[in-house]
């Protein structure tokens, strides 16, 4: 088992440096921090602006090689070089870390958990009321992008503050638990529906199954059998997806800060695009590259606890 | 007489309502995209100076936006835009999938390596980052560049299925038969393999249909897909979003519309999955 963790996280080590290095050289080559000066009157002369893109290592005119050598060099003792105002990228990193983190974390854990249920409970009665209610409205949450999700939910929000006269529900802002909920709603919606579609099919796989049959005829109540037997197997491939998912997830949450005005990673990374910061996208994706790699390894790791035949076949 | 699987699967379509359903606005959708803008005298490249941000009205059907550009005819040229970005990125992604999958799959050993290692690699770069910097720095150079980035991101989970599916056919008769016979790689992968793997194919490519008109109208949304003044529905959305509650006629149709598109190309999807797996 630690062999297989420790391969895994080895190999997972040398994706994220390749795809770190990529997204910089790209963005090095492709982004243009020069441009900002050009607006600028009076326009400094050539040499404060050459002096300055080379002090923050954003100097189009140095050798691709040599800027990306200074970089990784800087990685390397922790320092993530700095933005295109000369403050640390690793102090802004810190700062929007965890409103982003916020608002997924608890859009993965509380969509995974409902969407499973909700997938499973609608598996069980199969083509009654139920199932065909929760079918079509996932149906419908899929077709809405989230964008189109956050300002719909936005507008019935209004809806309902115009009509109390309250201000139940807010957004612009991210500080006190009224403003959580729009933002959480959105993306815990998109979840559920992704999720309980993948869960509905998986479980119904699994409820023809010999051994379910065999569990309810040695006696389980049908509950039991349901749960321990068939819902157990049926959230095993649940984990992949989980994985996968949660690249699209970062960037459903990029929308979610953006209309909602929480200054995340991906305010941030649309920002900073926009400038030019080559440093600050670089930190953004090496922040995206690893949570994609933390929820793999996660999700093998899960994938191992439920299921025996991973833990012996490695 | 045994019906051949093309009419069986037609029959088994249409008994499928909600597959049927799709289709058909998926149709509707398409007439309103090529022939809407007929029935107005607004072309989505006007401007009318006596008219900014007026509610819908005669002349204006679905109202103007705040600069006095016809909403309705805006929509529509969004509408034609995002079906047509959708149908040539999912062509292309599944394209690409199948015959990297399928060669992957089919030759085994170093070329399969190589190829999935590029699939892996392409799975962790993150693929909103690389077309947004790509596309900012490639600016004016129209939809085509956005339909490549596009469907170079869509392709990868796919090919890893694809080269599966593969695997397990490799072995199977009549792929023997065609190699004992010295029949190319190429052509046994062309000839035999993919169309076996059809099915799969199609009902990939009308996912991916749904999967890139979000992504190009996610992508106009932040101001790096299709740039203004062309109009996409995700353009016309971002524009009409933000004054949602006060003007929702700069954000409802485009919004609904996209809903829509992506309803009709999904539950067309899923009839044909029906259809073609029998199972």
């Amino acid at each position: 088992m630690a062999r297989f963790v420790l391969r895994r996280a080895v190999g997972s080590v040398v994706l994220v440096v390749v795809a770190v290095s990529l997204a910089y050289l790209l963005a090095a080559t492709a982004l243009h921090p020069r441009a900002n000066f050009e607006g600028r009157s009076p326009r400094p002369p050539e040499r404060v602006i050459d002096a300055r893109l080379t002090e923050l290592n954003l100097n189009d005119r140095t050798p691709l090689p040599d800027r990306y050598a200074v970089w990784v060099t800087g990685l390397l003792r922790g320092d993530l070089g700095r933005d295109f105002d000369g403050d640390p990228v690793a102090g802004e990193l810190g700062r929007r870390i965890w409103v982003s983190l916020r608002l997924l974390l608890i859009g993965t854990v509380l969509g995974g958990v409902l969407g499973v249920a909700l997938g499973a409970c609608s598996a069980v009665r199969q083509y009654r009321l139920s199932d065909r209610l929760i079918t079509l409205a996932s149906f419908v949450v899929l077709a809405v992008p989230v964008f189109v999700l956050a300002v719909l939910l936005q507008m019935g929000a209004q809806k309902v503050n115009d009509a109390t006269g309250t201000r139940i529900f807010q957004w612009a802002g991210q500080d006190g638990l009224s403003h959580l909920v729009l933002p959480t709603v959105t993306i815990v919606l998109a979840q559920v529906a992704v999720y309980s579609r993948y869960q509905r099919s998986m479980m119904l796989d699994v409820l023809s199954a010999d051994f379910v049959r065999t569990a309810r005829a040695k006696g389980l109540r049908r509950g039991t059998a349901l749960r321990r037997h068939a819902l157990r197997t049926a959230v095993i491939p649940m984990t992949t997806y989980f994985a996968y998912n949660l690249g699209l997830l970062l960037l459903g949450a990029v929308f979610i800060e953006k209309i909602f005005g929480w200054h995340g990673m991906g305010e941030w990374l649309i920002d900073s695009i926009g400038r030019g910061d080559v440093n600050a996208v670089a930190a953004f994706d090496l922040f995206a590259a690893g949570l994609v790699l933390v929820a793999g390894l996660l999700a093998d790791l899960a994938q191992a606890a439920l299921d025996p035949r991973v833990r012996v076949s490695r | 007489m045994i019906p051949s699987r093309g009419s069986a699967v037609a029959r088994r379509m249409v008994r499928d309502r909600s597959g049927v359903s799709g289709f058909a606005l998926l149709a509707l959708l398409f007439l309103l995209a090529f022939a809407g803008p007929l029935f107005t005298r607004w072309s989505w490249a006007d401007t009318d100076f006596t008219a900014f941000r007026d509610p819908p009205s005669a002349a204006h059907w679905l109202g103007t936006t705040p600069s006095g550009r016809d909403v309705y005819a805006l929509t529509v040229r969004g509408l034609q835009k995002s079906l047509l970005i959708g149908l040539t990125v999912a062509t292309v992604s599944t394209g690409l999938a199948a015959v990297v999958g399928a060669f992957a799959g089919y030759l085994g050993g170093r070329t399969d390596r190589i190829l999935m290692a590029l699939v892996d690699l392409f799975l962790v770069l993150p693929a909103f980052l690389v077309i947004a910097v790509l596309s900012q720095s490639a600016r004016g150079h129209g939809t085509l560049l956005l339909v490549v980035l596009l469907a170079g991101f869509l392709w990868m989970v796919t090919a890893r299925v694809v080269r599966g599916m593969t695997r397990s056919l490799r072995g199977r008769e009549y792929v023997l038969a065609a190699r004992f016979m010295g029949v190319s790689a190429p052509r046994i992968v062309f000839r035999h393999l993919l169309p076996n793997l059809a099915s799969l194919l199609i009902i990939d490519a009308t996912l991916n249909v749904s999967a890139a008109i979000i992504a190009e109208s996610a992508l106009s949304y932040f101001g790096f897909g299709v740039q203004p003044p062309d109009s996409s529905l995700g353009t016309v959305i971002a524009a009409g979003s933000g004054a949602a509650t006060t003007a929702p006629w700069l954000f409802v149709p485009a919004a609904s519309l996209l809903v829509c598109v992506v309803l009709a190309v999904n539950l067309a999807g899923d009839g044909l999955r029906d259809a073609l797996d029998a199972s």
